[in-house]
C-alpha cells in the first residue's frame, strides 16, 4: 500500500471514529439523566464532530477526487466506513454510554497525544487541537465511571455489566491494519502497541478507583477497520444519511 | 413597616425603573407570578430541545448537524440559567421539574407541534425563535433583576438561532422545487402557532394588566404580535414564500399589516393538552427523568462517600 492510500484510509478511520461516536452521543441530547449531562454530552459530541470534519476534509484532499467532508460522511455505505466497532454500538443505558466513552477516550487521548509529534503537518495540527478536547472527554467519562463504580449497588452493577459487555470490542483498537502499519513504519503515526500500554495503565488506574473489575482478555471482535461492521452501524447511517440519499446532489 | 407601606415603596421603586433584587421586599403575588413565568420559560427551553433534537441525527450536512447541536445545547443552558433565576425566589429546581413532569406546570405550546421535515428546523429558528425574541428583548428590561440579567445572556444566543433558521429557509427557498415546497409547507404549518406564542388577545389575557403595572411585562401580547407580523412579512417576501393568511394586507392608515384571525379554539385546545405532541413531549421528559434516577442517585451516593472519607 502506498503512503498516500494509507494516509487516506487513516484520515477516514480517524474521522469515522469521531463522527460515529459523536453521533451516538448526540442521541442523548434532550434525554439525558440531568440537564448538566445534556450539556456535557453535547459538548463532547460537538468536539468529536468537529474533529471528524477536519479528518474527512483532509482525507478528501489526500484522495484528490474532489470529495468533501459531506460526500464522505453522507455518501459512503457502512461497508466503506472504517471505524472500530466500539464506537458504533447502540447508546445503551447511561452506564454503557459512559463505559464505552471511557474505553475509547483513554485510547483516543494517548493516540492524539502521540499524533501531536506526527511528521504529517495536518495530522499534527488536528491533534494539537483535539488533544485538549479529548483530555476533557476522558476526565468526564472517568469521573462518571468512578461515580458509578463507587456509587450505589445498582450503579456498580450496571457499570460492571457494561464493561464486561464492551471489553471484547477493545482489542480492535490496537490491532493495526495495513494502513496503520505503513504509516507507523514511516514514522507518521505511533505504533499501536505503545498506545495500548498507556491505555492499559489508564484503565487500571480508573477501574481501581471505581472499585470495578478489569474483565479478562478473551475473544475480541474485529472487522470495523476493513468495513465489516456490527448490525448497529447500518441503521445509524440510514438515519444519518436520509436527506442526502433522498434528494441527491442538492445544497442544504 | 406596614405591608401597605412596603407595597407603596415597592411600586415606587418599580416605577423609578430600579431593579427588584432577591433580598428586597416584594408582594407575594409578584413573587408567585415570577416563579410561574420564569419556570414556564425554563420548562419551555427544556421541552423545546425535543422537537429540534428530533433532527440532530438526520441533519443533512456536518455543518448543519454542528449548528443544530450547538443550538439545542444553548437551550439546555438557557433552561439552567432560568431555573437558577427562579431559585433566587425561593423555589428549588427539583420542585419546579417535578411540576413539569406531573403536568402541573405549563410550557410554551409551540413545542407540542411535530417537526416532520428538515424545513421545520428553519421555520422554528426563523419564526418560533423570532417570536420568542420579541418577548425576550422586552424581558431584558423586566423589573426583577436576576430574570432581566438571564434574559440579556439568552437574547444574544437567540438572535444567532433566528439567523441560522432563516438561513436554512433561504437555502431551501433558493433550492430545487422540492426544497422550496418543503419550505412553504413548513411556513404554512408554523405561521399560526407562532402567532399564538404571544398568548391570548389582550382583552382575554388574565395576567397582563398586573404584570404591566409591575413592569414584569412591558408590552402587551397584541402589541408584540403586531410588531412580529410587521417585521416578518418582508422576510417571507424575500424568501419568495407566501404567508398563509389571505387577509394579510398593508394598512397605510395604521402603518401596520392587517391580518386574519387566530383559531383560538386550537390555541386553548393545545394549552389544555390536546395538541399533536403534548403527550409525547411529556412522556419523553418523564422517561429521561425516570431512566436517569439511578444515575443521579449514584452521583449523590458517591459524593456522600467522598465527603465522609475526606472528613475521616
Amino acid at each position: 500500500m502506498k503512503n498516500e492510500e494509507a494516509l487516506f484510509r487513516y484520515a477516514v478511520r480517524m474521522g469515522d471514529n469521531s463522527l460515529v461516536l459523536g453521533h451516538r452521543l448526540s442521541e442523548w441530547c434532550g434525554h439525558g439523566p440531568q440537564l448538566e449531562e445534556d450539556i456535557a454530552q453535547t459538548n463532547i459530541a460537538l468536539d468529536l464532530i468537529g474533529q471528524a470534519r477536519n479528518y474527512l476534509t483532509y482525507a478528501g484532499e489526500v484522495e484528490g477526487k474532489g470529495r468533501s467532508e459531506d460526500d464522505l460522511a453522507y455518501l459512503r455505505t457502512d461497508r466503506e466506513y472504517l471505524n472500530v466497532h466500539l464506537v458504533e454500538l447502540h447508546k445503551g443505558d447511561y452506564a454503557y454510554t459512559i463505559a464505552r466513552s471511557f474505553l475509547f477516550d483513554a485510547f483516543h487521548l494517548a493516540l492524539q497525544q502521540a499524533l501531536t509529534t506526527s511528521t504529517d503537518e495536518r495530522l499534527k495540527g488536528i491533534a494539537e487541537k483535539a488533544v485538549k478536547e479529548v483530555a476533557y472527554h476522558l476526565r468526564h467519562s472517568s469521573e462518571w465511571l468512578i461515580r458509578f463504580g463507587d456509587g450505589t449497588d445498582e450503579s456498580h452493577e450496571r457499570a460492571q455489566n457494561a464493561l464486561d459487555d464492551l471489553w471484547r470490542y477493545t482489542g480492535e483498537l490496537f490491532v493495526p491494519d495495513e494502513a496503520e502499519e505503513v504509516l507507523a513504519k514511516a514514522g507518521v503515526v505511533p505504533h499501536l502497541k505503545d498506545i495500548q500500554a498507556e491505555w492499559s495503565a489508564t484503565v487500571d488506574r480508573v477501574l481501581k478507583e471505581a472499585t470495578l473489575k478489569r474483565p479478562a482478555d478473551g475473544w475480541m471482535a474485529s472487522g470495523g477497520k476493513k468495513g465489516v461492521h456490527t448490525e448497529h452501524l447500518g441503521p445509524m447511517l440510514a438515519e444519518m444519511q436520509t436527506l442526502q440519499r433522498t434528494y441527491p446532489g442538492v445544497e442544504w | 413597616m406596614s405591608a401597605n407601606k412596603e407595597e407603596t415603596l415597592f411600586q415606587q421603586k418599580v416605577d423609578a425603573e430600579q431593579k427588584i433584587e432577591p433580598k428586597d421586599w416584594m408582594p407575594d403575588a409578584y413573587r408567585r407570578t415570577l416563579v410561574r413565568q420564569i419556570s414556564q420559560h425554563a420548562h419551555s427551553e427544556v421541552v423545546g430541545m425535543l422537537p429540534e433534537g428530533n433532527w440532530i441525527t438526520r441533519a443533512p450536512s456536518l455543518r448543519r448537524k454542528t449548528v443544530l447541536l450547538a443550538k439545542v445545547q444553548d437551550e439546555a443552558g438557557h433552561g439552567l440559567y432560568l431555573y437558577s433565576a427562579a431559585e433566587t425566589l425561593g423555589v428549588g429546581r427539583d420542585e419546579l421539574v417535578d411540576q413539569l413532569l406531573t403536568g402541573k406546570a405549563k410550557y410554551s405550546s409551540i413545542f407540542n407541534y411535530p417537526t416532520i421535515t428538515w424545513a421545520d428546523m428553519g421555520a422554528i429558528g426563523w419564526l418560533v425563535d423570532g417570536a420568542a425574541i420579541m418577548n425576550q428583548v422586552m424581558l431584558c428590561r423586566t423589573s426583577y433583576g436576576p430574570y432581566a440579567r438571564a434574559m440579556v445572556r439568552i437574547c444574544k444566543e437567540e438572535s444567532f438561532h433566528q439567523r441560522q433558521g432563516y438561513e436554512i429557509m433561504l437555502v431551501l427557498s433558493r433550492g430545487t422545487p422540492e426544497q422550496k415546497a418543503m419550505a412553504q409547507d413548513a411556513l404554512d404549518r408554523w405561521w399560526w402557532p407562532s402567532l399564538m406564542m404571544f398568548g391570548p388577545s389582550d382583552k382575554d389575557s388574565t395576567h397582563s394588566a398586573q404584570s404591566m403595572k409591575w413592569k414584569i411585562k412591558r408590552q402587551s401580547n397584541d402589541e408584540l404580535r403586531q410588531t412580529f407580523i410587521d417585521r416578518t412579512v418582508s422576510q417571507a417576501e424575500f424568501l419568495g414564500l407566501k404567508i398563509p393568511d389571505d387577509k394579510l394586507k398593508w394598512n397605510e392608515e395604521t402603518q401596520h399589516y392587517d391580518w386574519g384571525e387566530i383559531d383560538w379554539t386550537e390555541f386553548f385546545d393545545v394549552i389544555k393538552g390536546n395538541g399533536p405532541c403534548n403527550r409525547e413531549r411529556l412522556a419523553a421528559k418523564q422517561k429521561a427523568h425516570a431512566d436517569g434516577a439511578w444515575v443521579r442517585e449514584a452521583a449523590m451516593a458517591y459524593a456522600e462517600k467522598k465527603a465522609k472519607r475526606q472528613a475521616a
